[in-house]
């Protein structure tokens, strides 16, 4: 006779979004830090810099070298300066004024046409390996052939008789445009971020403020409290999912090759899993001081192990076993697969039962704890 | 006999190692006003609480509404109205949508009629599109209680509904739960004001989580046997001083031009007065009143 009623959740949900409009400065900011994060994130990070300033020691100005230096050039992850003196060198390198330098030795052209194979150094500001990763992969794959044209004709270096040869194909993202890679994971970390930090805190303020006192004097149900709480901002999330779609396909041109309702439906998984977390959590904080560390609490495995942060091939073994239990995880694999592999339900599956599973067993603990009475 | 409203029997309660009730039998007939008196941490509002189902007591039990307290607080928190000590709605929300909401959760048919009932009635009709936070505390007050007898409960349970709220803002609070309880309500409240305790129809004494004296106004004071002298005249200030530690004199106190003094023992606090040996201050015994009687009961309890 009192159980679950479809009349007060309603109350619940008209009260909660008249509370959210009248807070109108927290929906602009839901609204507004996704732009922002976009924008950071899409354009700030870069994983794949290139252009980078590299210093050119030489002493002798011979063809080689200048094919040499031209074809770095051609890379594009070069921007060849020339040095005076190698403590110049060392002072830029020192500095960050350039990434790399480039010392060929005075008698390279001599060495070179006597067929000693000189050795070309190659000074890297390993600061940020990531950032020069691609660079100096550049530069291995091309040493072997680069002076065949300046080299007289037996000594040219053969294609099949290359020692080696790394070849370089990035599918999908053949450019290796970082964006790509970003601005869909975007996707799942603004959405962790808003929608777990505000339902944590939604609960906590009404015990904060004293009125958990009043809703808990009357007939309302813990389901029905959950959901109400939780509806309002499912559909804020999808207010801001449409936004950052839409920023990905006009400014980042992130392609759309998978369903949109596929990734809508399986982000409505992703958000309930968030949600229930956040529920779970503002059921255990005392204050919104507590739920804000807790919210904290979630985010920090979100953002570093999910894969989003560094890839997730790259972690230790018990690092991925955390991070596949991490909603965002999968949320990253599907955003990332459907949007730029063009993954169907079949594909995605994998990542959107782990999810489905995360979201019932939390939200079931999160009903569990949330306490009927003041004690 | 009427049926009881309350009727909870050997109450335990405590949070952690602190006993904050301890063994509380309390029955109040239907329809009657109740006032709950206590000093600060006496239990009155853990009992409260207990009553509406937001604390489940340790031991003892009974029934609320003739609905069991333990098994059937959902079925009881229908039909009572609580109004906590503290502001609790939404000052985020104007006055009408806090009672939407309530009106919603109780799941009142004809809404819209109900709200305007009790914005009329207690006399919230023109503020009630302003945002709750923005009322005064006796508004705020108003608005609460508006809020609590919108799906016309059988109990009112009210926390020191009228603290901090001025004088003429009391006393129509009072005219209304006076009213309301003419239509057949049974309010039990909470508060620390003498004036308010004697407009109760009953009144229960509480302290150390123990039900110490109930009965009405009058029967309490009574029950009390307690002595009172008054004096009037010059040097009551002097007096009051001297009297505070005399042997037999519990309280002294200067009330505007008069002073008080009460007692147990007539004879102890007459050679009090004689002692202190001045003709300036007429002295007569009068009768106890029902401060005289709470302040001698906080003494008691504190010794």
């Amino acid at each position: 006779m009192n159980r679950f009623s479809l009349a007060r959740l309603f109350a619940m949900l008209i009260k909660e979004s008249l509370q959210m409009r009248r807070d109108r400065a927290t929906v602009g900011l839901t609204v507004m830090l996704p732009m922002v994060q976009l924008f950071l994130f899409g354009y700030a990070i870069n994983a794949n810099p290139r252009h980078l300033p590299t210093g050119l020691l030489t002493a002798e100005h011979s063809t080689y070298e200048r094919s040499l230096a031209a074809a770095l050039q051609n890379t594009g992850y070069f921007d060849i300066r020339p040095m005076a003196t190698e403590d110049e060198a060392e002072q830029a390198l020192a500095r960050g004024d350039v990434m790399f330098v480039l010392n060929i030795p005075p008698d390279f052209s001599r060495r070179v046409d006597r067929g000693e194979v000189p050795q070309v150094l190659m000074g890297a500001d390993a600061t940020d390996p990531t950032a020069i990763a691609n660079a100096t992969a550049a530069v291995v794959a091309l040493n072997a052939t680069v002076l065949n044209r300046d080299l007289p004709a037996d000594m040219r270096v053969q294609p099949q008789q290359a020692p080696f040869q790394i070849v370089l194909h990035g599918r999908y993202n053949p450019e290796q445009i970082t964006a790509l890679n970003i601005v869909p994971g975007l996707i799942g970390l603004i959405l962790t971020v808003s929608t777990l930090v505000m339902t944590t805190l939604a609960i906590t303020r009404e015990r904060e403020s004293g009125t958990m006192e009043n809703l808990l004097a009357t007939p309302v149900r813990p389901v029905e409290v959950m959901l109400g709480k939780i509806i309002p901002y499912v559909g804020l999330a999808y207010v801001q999912i449409a936004l950052i779609l839409l920023v990905s396909v006009t400014v980042f041109a992130v392609p759309v090759r998978g369903s949109v309702p596929l990734l809508l439906l399986a982000l409505g998984v992703f958000i309930a899993c968030n949600l229930a977390m956040g529920f779970a959590f503002s059921t255990m904080a005392a204050t919104q001081m507590q739920a804000q560390q807790l919210s904290q609490f979630g985010l920090l495995p979100s953002i570093m192990l999910s894969g989003f942060m560094f890839p997730f091939m790259g972690m230790p073994a018990w690092a991925r076993f955390i991070g596949e239990a991490v909603p965002l995880t999968h949320a990253l694999r599907i955003c990332r697969g459907v949007l730029l592999k063009g993954n169907g339900l079949a594909q995605i599956w994998p990542d959107l039962w782990p999810m489905a599973v995360f979201a019932l067993v939390v939200g079931a603990i999160a009903v569990s704890m949330y306490r009927e009475t003041l004690d | 006999m009427t049926a009881l409203a309350i009727d909870v029997h050997d109450l335990r309660k405590s949070f952690g190692q602190r006993l904050v009730i301890d063994g509380l039998t309390l029955q109040v007939p239907e329809g009657e006003i109740c006032g709950f008196l206590g000093g600060n941490g006496s239990g009155k509002t853990t009992t409260i609480r207990m009553l509406c189902g937001l604390l489940r007591p340790d031991g003892g039990g009974g029934t609320c509404l003739g609905m069991d307290l333990l098994n059937d607080a959902p079925r009881i928190r229908l039909q009572i109205g609580y109004m906590t000590q503290r502001f609790s709605f939404y000052g985020d929300l104007t006055v009408a949508e806090n009672l939407e909401f309530m009106a919603r959760l109780y799941q009142i048919r004809d809404r819209r009629r109900a709200i305007a009932e009790v914005l009329e009635r207690i006399g919230l009709a023109d503020r009630a599109d302003q945002l709750a936070q923005e009322l005064s505390g006796g508004w705020k007050q108003r608005m609460a209680l508006a809020a609590c007898v919108l799906h016309r409960p059988r109990l009112l349970l009210l926390d020191e509904p009228t603290a901090g709220v001025d004088a003429k803002a009391r006393r129509e609070f009072w005219d209304m739960i006076h009213e309301m309880a003419a239509d057949g309500m049974t309010v039990l409240v909470s508060t620390h004001y003498m004036d308010e305790a004697e407009r109760c129809q009953r009144v229960v004494y509480l302290s150390g989580g123990r039900l110490v004296v109930q009965g009405t106004s009058d029967d309490v004071v009574r029950a009390a046997h307690l002595v009172t002298f008054e004096a009037a005249g010059d040097g009551i200030e002097q007096a009051v001083r001297r009297l505070r530690h005399l042997p037999g004199v519990e309280t002294a106190a200067v009330f505007g031009r008069t002073l008080r003094i009460a007692g147990m023992d007539r004879a102890a606090l007459r050679a009090a007065i004689d002692s202190l040996g001045e003709d300036t201050l007429h002295w007569q015994e009068v009768e106890p009143r029902l401060d005289d009687v709470f302040i001698h009961m906080l003494r008691d309890t504190e010794a």
